[in-house]
């Protein structure tokens, strides 16, 4: 049984929860205490039927306000395949939330109202799967009830919706499936009101989707993360890097380099948990021992000397601001990238994206939260990177204020 | 050609290891909080994964609450002792004696409020700036919310509104002094993933996970151990039944399922076909609906 992680965005009226919540029904990974629990808070709320969102929206703020407000984490499992969502809300103030689910997620499904059609809404969350290189997208068309399951309907919006996207690069497998949430048409089992769609339901390609290939497994890097040295009699001179491999394959006898220092050496062992492996991969946890003893810590990086990162103490990225403080020129942060942490100065803000219209716009002396753009950054160490589109993990930072501590940036390498 | 896939098991395993590594390199003095309940024994697991062939760089913490099944303690020093950690133990019962902790009285009082004391006690004590523990989001909807490395502040509390946001696999543990962090490297993992994970490593559980013979009674739709600590009122019956634990925690509140499963496989089963969350027989859980939240931005678990 392998593993998707899939997010969505939206508010109660798009029909996300009532998708969410059929898909965790359906698949019985609700349980009987739950379904009572959310039924009696209903009933107290005075709702005329069970409210799904509430299984979702588990904060007090949440449950008063009737809305989304943070990422939720939902879990559920078929024979097939196991299942994370990370549900986020849809509406513009919560770009970061939406930012932070898609980070991790191999898929996202968009929804669609099939009465509105192709609307701000839709772009703006194909923006943000395209920005973060989600490369599978369902265009989920829900509501079909509510247009009498008119294919007409139907293959007007997809139309509509892939002329927008043709705009988007990275959204490499786009898959529309019109659904009704509520009656679940096309979601775990094909709809007979809808003969004419001759795809498959929503679960059946959700388990069965290949995502197998969105890992990096050609250009070798590894983090490390910790060095072991156990000062025992048994291991005395047992000198163990510990990483989770961010691409490529390293099996013993690969020859490697160490960034940024330079030293080469080659791979004697790769263990995992005491045993040896023949080769790793992302995303394995492992530990890695050199033939050489070389100076090696937390922050450096191992790679292949024919096709390392680019090392550099610039780097242009596109990064979306989440704090309520404007950034501005010359703010000075601390950005962390793969195990690595160093101080960064924004040297130059070349546009921003207005979200809705995928216009850029020139003017951006200041990034106020939520917003989205273009920045060059110069670190007070070099860095080992990708570009994001190549490589999720080296390719991406966070921008940390060092008065707070708080993360107030996600950036993509461009 | 290789087919570089990993099960699913496999990469719930691939990220707690990292987010214990994260956890060792971010901070100056972390510790495991060690129940002897599975979660815990699944992540002292992993942290000896994690570290081998080096020790696990962190005590092993428990606050015991003094409520404890026999067979829970018995095995939590056995644990320690067996895998080479350093055991700290904060006793509910010190808080009280000192009058920080005030035991509940009347018909539900427990201890497990309690906890809360002790726990943040220990953490400024023994100076611990993360505290890993086996939470998972699938528990409990206020759980669902929860980072993996969660920010306490100065008071130990949680603030669910303000939370960090986590990223790839970027994890900022940065703080003032006087802060601190939860770790949970088992956010992803559901009860499910638990059990197939101990299955498939062969992990050694307390007997009170499997199906035996005990004295029991019924308290608002809970069945509870009759112990020390239980004893039947008036109106209730003992009865003998056959139970296993779903969940470890104080006598007191532990509720039972009644259950002839007595190894891991049949236990499987019994997962699989559950309609109630394994939180479903806490009486902990059930004192509101957001009782969970309330008691996470105090400073529980």
């Amino acid at each position: 049984m392998d593993l998707l992680r899939f997010t969505t965005a939206g508010s109660v009226d798009d029909g996300k929860s009532t998708l969410i919540g059929r898909l965790l029904y359906d698949s019985k990974s609700i349980f009987e205490d739950q379904l009572e629990a959310i039924e009696e808070s209903s009933r107290k709320k005075g709702d005329e039927n069970v409210n799904l969102a509430l299984l979702t929206d588990g904060l007090k703020a949440e449950r008063e306000q009737g809305i989304t407000i943070d990422v939720a984490y939902r879990y559920f499992a078929t024979p097939k395949r196991k299942f994370i969502i990370a549900d986020t809300p849809g509406h513009i103030q919560y770009t970061r939330n939406m930012v932070t689910g898609a980070s991790t997620a191999n898929l996202a499904i968009i929804l669609i109202d099939a009465r509105k059609g192709v609307i701000e809404q839709t772009k703006r969350h194909s923006f943000i799967a395209n920005l973060l290189s989600i490369k599978h997208v369902v265009v989920a068309v829900n509501k079909m009830d509510l247009v009498d399951y008119d294919q007409g309907v139907y293959d007007e919006i997809v139309k509509d919706y892939q002329s927008f996207v043709s705009r988007l690069d990275n959204l490499v497998d786009i898959t529309p499936i019109p659904i009704s949430a509520l009656n679940g048409d096309n979601v775990v089992e094909k709809s007979k009101k809808m003969s004419w769609f001759e795809g498959s339901s929503l679960l059946y390609h959700l388990e069965n989707v290949y995502v197998g290939g969105d890992e990096n497994h050609v250009q070798a890097r590894f983090p490390v993360q910790w060095v072991i040295r156990p000062q025992s009699d048994k291991f005395h001179d047992f000198r163990g890097f510990a990483g989770r491999v961010a691409g490529g394959v390293f099996r013993p006898g690969d020859d490697v380099t160490v960034l940024p220092s330079g030293f080469s050496s080659r791979v004697k062992e790769v263990f995992q948990d005491g045993e040896e492996m023949e080769e790793a991969f992302a995303p394995q946890s492992i530990t890695i021992t050199l033939e050489d003893e070389i100076d090696i810590s937390r922050g450096d990086m191992l790679v292949k000397a024919n096709n390392p990162p680019k090392q550099s103490q610039n780097l242009e990225a596109m990064i979306c601001w989440f704090s309520n403080q404007n950034l501005n020129q010359r703010a000075k942060l601390i950005i962390r990238h793969t195990t690595r942490e160093t101080k960064a100065i924004v040297q130059k803000m070349s546009y921003k994206v207005d979200i809705n219209t995928l216009r850029k716009e020139e003017d951006s002396s200041s990034f106020s939260l939520n917003e989205i753009g273009r920045i060059s950054l110069r670190t007070a160490a070099p860095l080992c990177y990708d570009s994001y589109n190549n490589n999720r993990q080296t390719g991406s930072f966070i921008l940390i204020d060092p008065g707070t501590n708080e993360t107030v940036a996600a950036g993509m390498i461009v | 050609m290789s087919n570089y896939n990993l099960s699913h098991l496999n990469q719930l395993e691939a990220e707690a290891i990292f987010i214990l590594r994260e956890t060792a390199a971010q901070f100056e003095n972390p510790g495991l909080l060690f129940s002897a309940g599975k979660d815990s024994i699944v992540m002292a697991h992993l942290a000896r994964k994690a570290f081998y062939p080096a020790r696990i760089p962190f005590p092993l913490v428990h606050v015991d609450t003094g409520h404890n099944f026999p067979e829970t303690i018995a095995f939590r020093d056995a644990y320690a002792e067996k895998i080479g950690a350093r055991l700290f133990v904060g006793l509910v019962q010190d808080s009280i004696d000192k009058g920080t902790a005030v035991e509940e009285t009347g018909a539900n009082a427990s201890r497990n409020k309690l906890q809360t004391v002790t726990l943040l006690e220990t953490i400024e004590e023994q100076q611990y700036d993360a505290v890993l523990g086996g939470g998972r989001r699938d528990e409990e909807k206020a759980r669902a919310k929860e980072r993996f490395f969660s920010h306490r502040n100065d008071f130990g509390e949680w603030d669910p509104k303000n939370q960090r946001p986590e990223l790839w696999n970027l994890f900022n543990g940065r703080k003032q002094s006087g802060e601190h962090f939860r770790v949970f490297p088992l956010s992803n993992f559901t009860e499910m993933d638990v059990w197939m994970y101990m299955h498939r490593e062969g992990i050694e559980l307390p007997s009170l996970y499997y199906a035996h013979e005990r004295e029991t009674v019924t308290r608002n739709g809970v069945i509870l151990s009759v112990s020390e600590f239980v004893q039947p009122r008036e109106g209730e019956t003992v009865e003998v039944k056959k139970i296993r634990f779903r969940t470890m925690g104080d006598a007191t509140i532990t509720g039972a399922v009644e259950s002839s499963a007595d190894t891991m496989e049949q236990i499987i089963e019994e997962v699989a076909a559950a309609r109630q969350t394994e939180r479903g027989n806490r009486a902990d859980d059930k004192r509101s609906e957001t009782a969970m939240e309330d008691r996470k931005k105090e400073g529980y678990f």
